[in-house]
């Protein structure tokens, strides 16, 4: 059987590699925001733009054949029920020891300043 | 997907029920030890996002609060070498080392493509040398580990079943995920050098080095789950 090689110009890896400097560089970056919904936005679009760029270029899965992506693609999506289901039981844990363990609320690690002092007027 | 790639201008999903319905080879022009790698690395998937997910519903039960990682990882940069000083005080930079870790594995990433790339180019140099320099990031990348972890177990004295910050889950659940990565980096580095050893020895000769891009898609996952373990457990 002929195997066919994954033959590619050397320009896409290097243009892939520096991409990727970048995008773990505003990963790093992300650290020095504030928690929040941005945040955290930041650091699921970049771990996703990372992922995808080493799957598709560096594992050359955007150049196989739809039966090979298929197959090795499509089982991992059983794993978002998975990770569904877990954070439904994980909310309802956390709430039965807040409930009835008498179990403290977590206190913010670093309550940002502008819960000490609100502003008026709001 | 663009429609260049798909031989025939059959639709994808013509082609794909052809390849799977009929009593033929299902993976077309795929050679059977790159099949089977990718189908460990769909498992070994699903073993790291059960950590992960495992991790995340700990985190959020507990009701301690979680260890602040940008504070725990937290490198100094020192304000001396060997009596030279070079600045007023130390620098505590959040994650130092785990951000230096990870530039390093991006780049064994990008030295495995090129090793790739001149596998299929018949460069046998140029395979083995990209390969061992990789295989040298990996052993680095291990080292730095080793290091943090030393830090952690020594110096601010976190252990699997407690710790001083917080809730006590942070411990196991740091050195299970990232010593489980470490594991399959370390794995990695041996199965670079063997590979790059027998394609200087000539054992692939008569083949495509197919053995290089296969071994490839090992070190890319590794750098794939380092990805993941970066955002969820030290940026979260």
């Amino acid at each position: 059987m002929a195997t066919e090689g994954q033959q590619h110009p050397i320009k896409i890896y290097v243009l892939i590699w520096i991409l990727l400097f970048v995008f773990s560089a505003v990963s790093y970056a992300s650290d020095f925001l504030d928690d929040g919904v941005f945040r955290a936005s930041v650091i699921l679009l970049f771990m996703i733009l990372k992922a995808a760029f080493i799957v598709a270029i560096f594992m050359h899965m955007k150049w196989e054949r739809f039966a090979l992506i298929f197959a090795i693609l499509l089982p991992p999506l059983a794993l978002l029920v998975l990770l569904t289901l877990m954070a439904i039981e994980a909310d309802y844990a956390w709430a039965t020891r807040v409930e009835y363990m008498g179990e403290p609320i977590a206190p913010e690690p670093n309550p940002p300043p502008t819960h000490q002092h609100k502003e008026s007027g709001h | 997907m663009t429609e260049a790639t798909v031989p025939n201008q059959e639709s994808v999903f013509t082609s794909t029920a052809r390849d799977w319905s009929s009593d033929i080879t299902t993976f077309k022009g795929v050679p059977w030890g790159k099949a089977m790698m990718w189908i460990f690395l769909v498992s070994d998937t699903f073993i790291f996002t059960c950590f992960l997910v495992s991790y995340m519903t700990v985190r959020m039960t507990v009701t301690d609060p979680w260890p602040n990682p940008s504070e725990v990882f937290a490198l100094a940069i020192p304000h001396e070498l060997f009596g030279w000083q070079f600045l007023e005080a130390p620098i505590p930079v959040p994650l130092l080392l785990i951000a230096i870790m990870t530039f390093i594995l991006i780049s064994s990433s990008g030295t495995m493509a090129m090793a790739v790339n001149m596998g299929y180019q018949r460069n046998k140099k140029g395979v083995i040398w990209l390969m061992l320099a990789t295989a040298a990031f990996g052993a680095s990348f291990v080292g730095m580990q080793a290091f943090e972890w030393y830090k952690l177990i020594v110096e601010e004295g976190i252990r699997p079943w407690g710790n001083s910050m917080g809730a006590a889950q942070f411990g196991s659940f740091f050195f299970m995920v990232t010593g489980f990565h470490g594991l399959h980096v370390s794995a990695g580095v041996i199965y670079l050098v063997i590979v790059a050893l027998r394609v200087g020895l000539g054992h692939y000769d008569k083949t495509n080095f197919e053995i290089v891009e296969i071994t490839g898609l090992y070190w890319h996952f590794v750098d794939l789950v380092w990805v993941f373990i970066f955002a969820l457990f030290y940026l979260w």
